[in-house]
């Protein structure tokens, strides 16, 4: 056997599990389809960390939710991802609406949800969020509740899971899963892998990965949710805004980021093509009369970016986390909302898993560090930092993304980090060059020289996401002026 | 930290930049220049096309050997500049703070600064079009980079989005490289960019433009397979059942430019509607001794154009040095100039009360084009200065040189108002005036 334990996946979850089992003493290596991790549901998510108030209780995901979003703190310390606890505010717009804000709040408290408020002083509302719009009647204030950045937290999972020694596999898609004596072989496009355990946690495709194991039990379906990103600076929100949800979904919210931007969205769209991250005009229209019922004053001609992804939704609308009666294949699939709140609750569970109904006696890692050192970024230097680390290094020195500020040095370092950039948005999502305003109207033809340099490629095979996205088909052929020429030329200016 | 003092710091060494520093020179001062690329000539050196040079030069030159003659005058004056520098922040005391991989951090203080930062393409996203997200789309500015400086081409079969210079300048130079530009898209009944391109680049190659329609929808996942265009109302709402789809490898994006003023609003200097800061008569912005120039300020058509503001703010800034600099500074007596009917944005946004006898350039766009107009400034309802045009075009800035004689404008006169009128008004206005 190659490995104790293959993950398909490099979603938040895959890595997540990844991350957590690398402090066991297993052989471990991750398959990912994509040129990088978090590339689908991962990478275009709301980043919300839920309180856990809502969902109800027949799932699941309810429990995992509540618990999930206690293991953040802990993980955050370690692994040094971009996460705060900004608080969520359910708004009432209506008079009618408080009793299922009041509904929400004991249902959540009885379970364990800290500090839910229902707040009806609208100065006070106010004071927590001026941008809500005055028609709010009352809010459901959520504190544990909060946002991420789904993908630097699942870099920061994958680097740290490499560390303790995770082996990781990207373009390398499953294309059949075959159980041999006392394990499984697994099948991608470049090479066979063989393990004893898999773990598959394919996201939209994880019911195609389990029939390949011969373990058919379930569907996803994907349900796509279109964004709209604000340009920095002219909005700021201090909360997550939920509207009231309707019997069909949780409804169009509008919600910080991380790193300073405000976005709404998304809608909820059944679709039938498992690929279809495409924006559309009803859609976009959609989330923006949805986006300006809780804020009006959404600065609507300064949007930078829309983009879309796809929520896999299983069949039982539940997550779908067990061992299957394939022995040692275990499913984690249906992950959507509170998924990404569920990460660190859903690894435990699968550790669980592993040990009561696989047999798997774990023993610690002697040799375990739990740490991922936070990537260094200019924008937290003082002026003496920066001139300092200038002259160590003066890569920092040598601005390539103007927008964000992003010199040389952190573009290098996502390319060299552990599981690191190989693509030009693998660059954008881990340092975030491009990101800004000018959306990589600068800075790209830059950031390909430095990739191209740092993996050794030609200038023209740099991608936007690995095969079949490159940037550039041809050369501009060149007509070299010989000594004759250059000579005849000087005549000719004489 | 290493310290610098100079007369004036000029942020910049694309054509306003380097006009700045040599006009700042030659009036004595001691001045530097910072620039985040690697060589002088900023934007124009990739712009291989000719056309350059007509108003100042009166000869036909392409950017290139436009912009060569400034580099070379900078040097022959031996004005001092930094390359490969990033100015990270300006403060109210015009200190300037800036990195590059020498010298590291670096505090210039200046006497005066000239921001001379140029402009930026707007993108995808700031106008929304459906669709993936795949590899293949490009501004026009950034395909225009690959072509003329690194010298590669982004795509076989082309579709543009948007009718601006740059667009239609690169739809003939794809087209010389063997590339196939299927169509120039634009939403508006007209094109953005100069009738002059309209002809050269795009009505000389046949290439179709599309007015009234736009791009609905991005086609392919990991490289663009094509686009779908459909037509629009006059409200730019799509027209349903219009759609048609035309396939392509790439998208180049041509639907105009801002000025890059992120360090102007960091310093404290306020913007107008344009997205350039608000200056006075002298190219001065409201913050004290920091002057503005070329794109930064308003997006100019012609180089040529750029030249000559950039000459004004370096010797105007060069005043200010000898002048007011460590001065007490005087409360500026200000008339607001606003922009009346049918126009888009006016600069100066103020001029002084003491410069009126001086030679005024305006500059100043249309909202919409027309034809036979009278262009007006106004002190409340009486017409101070008038001039006929026979068209007016957004994409075609106009200029407007006057010197206003003292009896003419009140002495409590606070604003003037600056419109572009159907001439039909003009027996009208005549009648009242």
């Amino acid at each position: 056997m190659d490995y104790d334990v293959i993950i398909i996946g490099g979603g938040v979850t895959g890595c997540c599990i990844a991350r957590t089992l690398s402090l066991y003493d297993l052989k471990i290596c991750l398959l990912e389809k994509e040129a990088d991790i978090a590339s689908g549901t991962t990478k275009a998510n709301s980043g919300i960390i839920h309180a856990g108030y809502a969902a109800d209780r027949k799932y699941v995901k309810r429990k995992f939710c509540i618990h999930g979003n206690k293991l953040f703190d802990l993980a955050h310390k370690e692994l040094n991802f971009p996460f705060k606890r900004t608080g969520t505010l359910v708004v009432a717009l209506e008079e009618r609406q408080i009793k299922d804000l009041v509904y929400k709040r004991n249902y959540g408290t009885e379970d364990g949800v800290p500090g839910l408020e229902i707040i009806i002083d609208k100065n006070r509302i106010k004071r927590m969020e001026p941008q809500l719009t005055d028609k709010v009647i009352a809010v459901l204030h959520a504190p544990s509740g909060g946002i991420v950045s789904p993908y630097e937290l699942t870099f920061a999972l994958a680097e740290n899971a490499h560390m303790n020694g995770v082996e990781f596999f990207r373009e390398h898609e499953v294309i059949g899963i075959n159980k041999i004596v006392a394990g499984f072989e697994v099948e991608t496009k470049p090479k066979k892998f063989t393990s004893r355990i898999v773990i598959n946690a394919a996201g939209l495709f994880a019911a195609e990965v389990s029939r390949m194991a011969g373990a058919d039990t379930f569907e996803i379906y994907p349900r796509r949710g279109e964004y709209i990103l604000f340009d920095k600076g002219l909005i700021h929100l201090n909360k997550v805004l939920f509207p009231m949800p309707t019997r069909l979904s949780k409804g169009i919210l509008a919600s910080p980021t991380i790193h300073g931007h405000v976005f709404i969205g998304p809608n909820a769209d059944n679709i039938l093509d498992i690929e279809d991250i495409s924006t559309t005009t009803r859609g976009l229209k959609e989330i923006i009369s949805g986006g300006v019922m809780l804020v009006p004053n959404l600065p609507l001609n300064a949007a930078i970016r829309n983009f879309a992804g796809l929520r896999a939704v299983s069949n039982t609308m539940d997550f779908i986390i067990e061992a299957t009666e394939m022995v040692g294949f275990v499913n984690v699939a249906g992950i959507l909302s509170p998924g990404l709140t569920s990460t660190f609750a859903i690894a435990e569970e699968v550790v669980r898993i592993l040990i009561e109904d696989l047999g798997e006696e774990l023993k610690e890692k002697e040799k375990y560090n739990p740490y991922r050192p936070k990537p260094e970024h200019l924008s937290d230097f003082t002026k003496m930092k920066l001139n300092q680390k200038i002259k160590e290094n003066q890569a920092w020195g040598r601005i390539i993304c103007r927008c964000e500020t992003i010199p040389e040095a952190e573009i290098v370092d996502s390319i060299r980090r552990p599981v690191g950039a190989t693509a030009i948005d693998g660059v954008k999502f881990r340092c975030r060059a491009g990101m800004g305003r000018c959306q990589g109207g600068f800075c790209m033809p830059r950031v390909m020289e430095i990739l191209s340099r740092e993996l050794n490629i030609p200038y023209d095979e740099v991608t936007k996401r690995g095969k079949g996205s490159h940037y550039l088909v041809n050369k501009v052929l060149c007509i070299e002026l010989t000594e004759d020429s250059k000579e005849s030329e000087e005549v000719a200016e004489k | 930290m290493k310290s610098l003092d100079v007369d004036i710091a000029v942020i910049g060494a694309g054509s306003a930049g380097l006009g700045a520093a040599i006009e700042a020179k030659k009036q004595g001062m001691d001045v530097l220049i910072l620039e985040r690329n690697d060589e002088l000539g900023g934007i124009t050196l990739q712009c291989i096309h000719n056309g350059f040079g007509l108003k100042i030069f009166k000869e036909d030159l392409t950017g290139p050997e436009y912009i060569q003659r400034f580099i070379d005058e900078a040097k022959e004056l031996k004005i001092p500049y930094k390359l490969d520098t990033m100015v990270i922040e300006i403060t109210e005391d015009k200190e300037i703070y800036a990195v590059n991989k020498k010298e590291g951090l670096l505090r210039i203080k200046a006497k005066a600064i000239i921001l001379s930062m140029g402009c930026r393409e707007k993108t995808r996203g700031a106008i929304n079009i459906p669709g993936f997200r795949p590899a293949g789309m490009y501004t026009a500015g950034q395909a225009q980079r690959f072509v003329n400086i690194e010298g590669y081409i982004p795509g076989k079969t082309f579709v543009i989005l948007g009718s601006g210079d740059i667009g239609m300048i690169m739809a003939r130079r794809l087209t010389w490289l063997g590339c196939e530009v299927k169509a120039v898209v634009e939403i508006k009944s007209y094109v953005s960019g100069l009738i002059r391109n309209q002809v050269q680049c795009l009505e000389d190659y046949n290439i179709p433009l599309i007015l009234n329609h736009t791009i609905t929808k991005i086609h392919g996942k990991e490289r663009v397979e094509g686009v779908t265009i459909s037509s629009v109302d006059q409200n730019w709402d799509r027209i349903v059942d219009s759609d048609q789809y035309i396939e392509c490898d790439s998208i180049l994006l041509s639907v105009g430019l801002v000025p890059e003023n992120e360090l102007t609003t960091k310093a404290g200097a306020e913007l107008s509607n344009n997205g350039g800061p608000i200056v006075d008569d002298n190219l001065e912005t409201i913050m004290d001794g920091i002057f503005a120039c070329g794109n930064v300020l308003q997006v100019h058509d012609l180089v040529d154009n750029v030249s000559e503001e950039a000459k004004r703010a370096g010797k105007n800034a060069a005043i200010y040095v000898k002048e007011r600099y460590g001065k007490e500074q005087i409360k500026k007596d200000h008339i607001k100039i606003i922009p009346g009917i049918n126009v888009g944005y006016v600069k100066p946004d103020y001029v002084n009360f003491s410069n009126l006898e001086n030679l005024l350039h305006f500059h100043l766009r249309v909202k919409e084009p027309d034809r036979d107009v009278i262009i007006v400034i106004k002190e409340v309802n009486k017409i101070i200065y008038q001039r006929v045009r026979s068209f007016v075009i957004p994409s075609e800035m106009i200029e407007v040189r006057t010197k206003f004689k003292p009896e003419v404008i009140s002495p409590n006169c606070r604003e003037l108002k600056i419109e572009v009128l159907p001439v039909s008004l003009l027996e009208v206005l005549d009648e009242v005036g």
